[in-house]
């Protein structure tokens, strides 16, 4: 089977034998509906019970599957009348970031997302969705529009980071990202972001100061990519499912601290098994956000998302017997 | 024979009893880059300064504030703030022990109020002998609450970077003090406030891609490093050798990421000229 990742193997395999049986029934004349429907059932207890409880390292399988919806794949289903618009204005034209204006539901938005590639070509001609600078400015160019002309902006995060490259560094990919953040805090127009896939470190946040940030139930949002994590700690990139699990990079760990407001949850197996079905679930969570936020003035808007990250962080002050004078009380903020 | 002279004579090496004596620990330093060896004493005058090719050793947070700050007085912030294990990350508790053991400090970044050749300031310092330098939740918290002190006491701000990048262990949570801290510079600066960031050796991933590179000011250390992505992770991906002076704080002037390139010795005159600027006197506008 076409993208079949290793831990649905039993599944997949279970389901050729279901298949073959049906042939050879029906080639024979034999009846097997009994045998057929028993193992319909267990093909059916198999699959709830390996997709309900993924484990974080399978979620990241899913969440790098080649047949997942990009965000064009996503933008076409969710919006009506996109116009693609290109170029920061500086450099360049970089496809792995693609944006412009859309509909949704008939108002006019800005829409951002990172671009994987299709195909190999495609890939390369992307960056397999990994921006340069003129990437992240091309966003923030679309974004500043966004917010001259009052347009609320979504973006789309799918990346495994922002490309490690010689050009990348000579054009400036630290600055490119923190203007980003740092412009971003201060729009006046509603900000919805949606990690759609692998959202991978300061690449992925270059897109991601929203004051909504959702996750597609599979998708994952982490400070380094998995691979990379355990080549540091552990010197071996091939254990980065124990690095996956120790992250906590999942949308359910993400909720907990605080660090997004929704999941919007996937078809069984992952939104590459029913694309149309995923547009719809995420264009309904997308609106109701963005209807939320309408209502909310300029100066709301920007502290609401101020204050959403200000938030963030667990730390605590030590007590210290010898100065009691200016002593704080332990403090946990967990945002 | 003749043939003989054409014939090398071995030697057995035997080590110099001379050349294994022992250099007490600290007493002398070794330069990384041009080997010449001296007094730790006399490198410290030299306000850790290679005296014969200049190379800038690292300075921890408080030898730092000494070098800048007036007298070294700081008021400092947030003192006891410590980094608690929200993800109780395999090892991360007890790396953090070993690091405040090893550095003497209780997290990465000092932060507080003190003067610059007479201008006050709020500065936040990090410091590199602490876990790389790198940001977790504390770093960012102590970074956005100098920020926000800044603004309420209308003071300049001064952040001096080095850092290995975000803090892993803690990992979606170092990850949002990017966008925290970064939010913060945006109120700040766009409510007038000056910031003037130093970026000293090295600066790179999570902390050059927030508030390290957004300085009204950005100046750097001679040869720090500043960049995004690692050399080593570059190379694997272009499968190319980069230039020695890749991601030098000369090649990021040179390619105008940086404004510039200032020596130790001159760095704190630098400054004091820099608030002046920002500076305008009563006298100044009325004075005859």
């Amino acid at each position: 089977m076409a993208g079949e990742l290793q831990f649905e193997k039993p599944l997949n395999e279970l389901r050729q034998k279901i298949d073959e049986l049906k042939r050879f029934g029906q080639e024979r004349g034999i009846d097997f509906a009994d045998e057929i429907a028993r193992l319909e059932l267990r093909y059916k207890s198999m699959e709830d019970e390996l997709y309900d409880e993924l484990s974080p390292a399978q979620k990241m399988h899913l969440a790098r599957h080649q047949q997942r919806p990009t965000s064009l794949d996503l933008i076409q289903h969710i919006f009506t009348d996109f116009i693609e618009l290109h170029g920061d204005r500086l450099f360049a034209d970089d496809l792995a970031i693609v944006g412009g204006l859309a509909k949704l539901n008939g108002v006019p938005v800005t829409v951002i997302g990172h671009q994987r590639g299709k195909d190999t070509k495609d890939n390369i001609a992307r960056f397999f969705g990994s921006p340069h600078p003129e990437g992240f400015r091309k966003a923030l160019r679309l974004m500043q529009q966004a917010n001259k002309f009052n347009r609320p902006i979504i973006t789309l995060i799918d990346t495994k980071g922002a490309y490690p490259g010689n050009t990348a560094e000579e054009r400036g990919q630290s600055e490119a990202i923190a203007r980003n953040l740092r412009e971003m805090a201060i729009f006046g127009v509603p900000i919805v972001c949606v990690v759609i896939g692998e959202g991978g470190s300061g690449g992925a946040l270059a897109l991601g100061v929203g004051n909504r940030v959702l996750m597609l139930e599979n998708a994952i949002y982490s400070v380094i990519s998995p691979n990379g994590a355990a080549s540091i700690l552990w010197k071996d990139a091939s254990k980065a499912d124990q690095a996956a699990e120790a992250m906590k990079i999942t949308a359910k760990d993400l909720l907990e601290f605080g660090i997004i407001e929704e999941i919007v949850p996937e078809p069984q197996g992952g939104a590459h098994r029913d694309v149309v079905a995923q547009a719809e679930s995420l264009k309904d969570a997308i609106w109701r956000h963005i209807q939320e936020l309408t209502v909310m003035t300029p100066e709301q808007l920007t502290l609401d998302r101020y204050e959403k990250f200000r938030k963030i962080g667990t730390f605590s002050t030590l007590e210290d017997p010898a100065e009691t004078a200016d002593l704080q009380a332990p403090q946990s903020v967990n945002g | 024979m003749f043939k003989d002279l054409f014939h090398k004579k071995k030697y057995a090496t035997i080590p110099s009893k001379n050349t294994k004596r022992d250099i007490p620990e600290g007493l002398m330093n070794k330069c990384p880059k041009c080997g010449t060896i001296q007094f730790s004493k006399e490198l410290e005058k030299n306000l850790k300064v290679c005296p014969s090719c200049g190379h800038h050793f690292r300075m921890s947070a408080w030898e730092r504030i000494q070098l800048i700050v007036d007298d070294g007085q700081l008021e400092e912030f947030d003192a006891r703030m410590v980094s608690e294990d929200p993800l109780e990350f395999p090892g991360y508790a007890a790396k953090l022990e070993q690091q405040k053991k090893n550095s003497g400090l209780l997290d990465g970044v000092i932060t507080g109020q003190g003067a610059i050749g007479g201008f006050p300031v709020i500065l936040a310092v990090m410091s590199f002998d602490f876990f790389s330098g790198s940001m977790g939740s504390v770093v960012g918290e102590k970074i956005t609450r100098a920020i926000e002190t800044a603004m309420d006491r209308d003071l300049p701000l001064l952040i001096f970077s080095t850092s290995g990048g975000a803090r892993m262990q803690e990992s979606i949570l170092s990850l949002m003090q990017m966008a925290k801290t970064s939010a913060a510079l945006a109120k700040f600066q766009s409510a007038g406030g000056l910031y003037i960031s130093v970026l000293t050796d090295p600066t790179m991933g999570g902390v050059s891609a927030s508030f390290a590179m957004l300085g009204d000011y950005n100046l750097a250390e001679p040869a720090a490093l500043v960049g995004f992505a690692g050399r080593i992770v570059i190379e694997q991906t272009i499968r190319q050798k980069l230039p020695d002076n890749f991601q030098t704080a000369e090649f990021n002037m040179q390619h105008g990421q940086i404004d510039k390139v200032v020596h130790r010795k001159e760095l704190k005159q630098m400054l004091t000229k820099l608030l002046d600027m920002h500076t305008v006197r009563e006298d100044a506008v009325h004075g005859g």
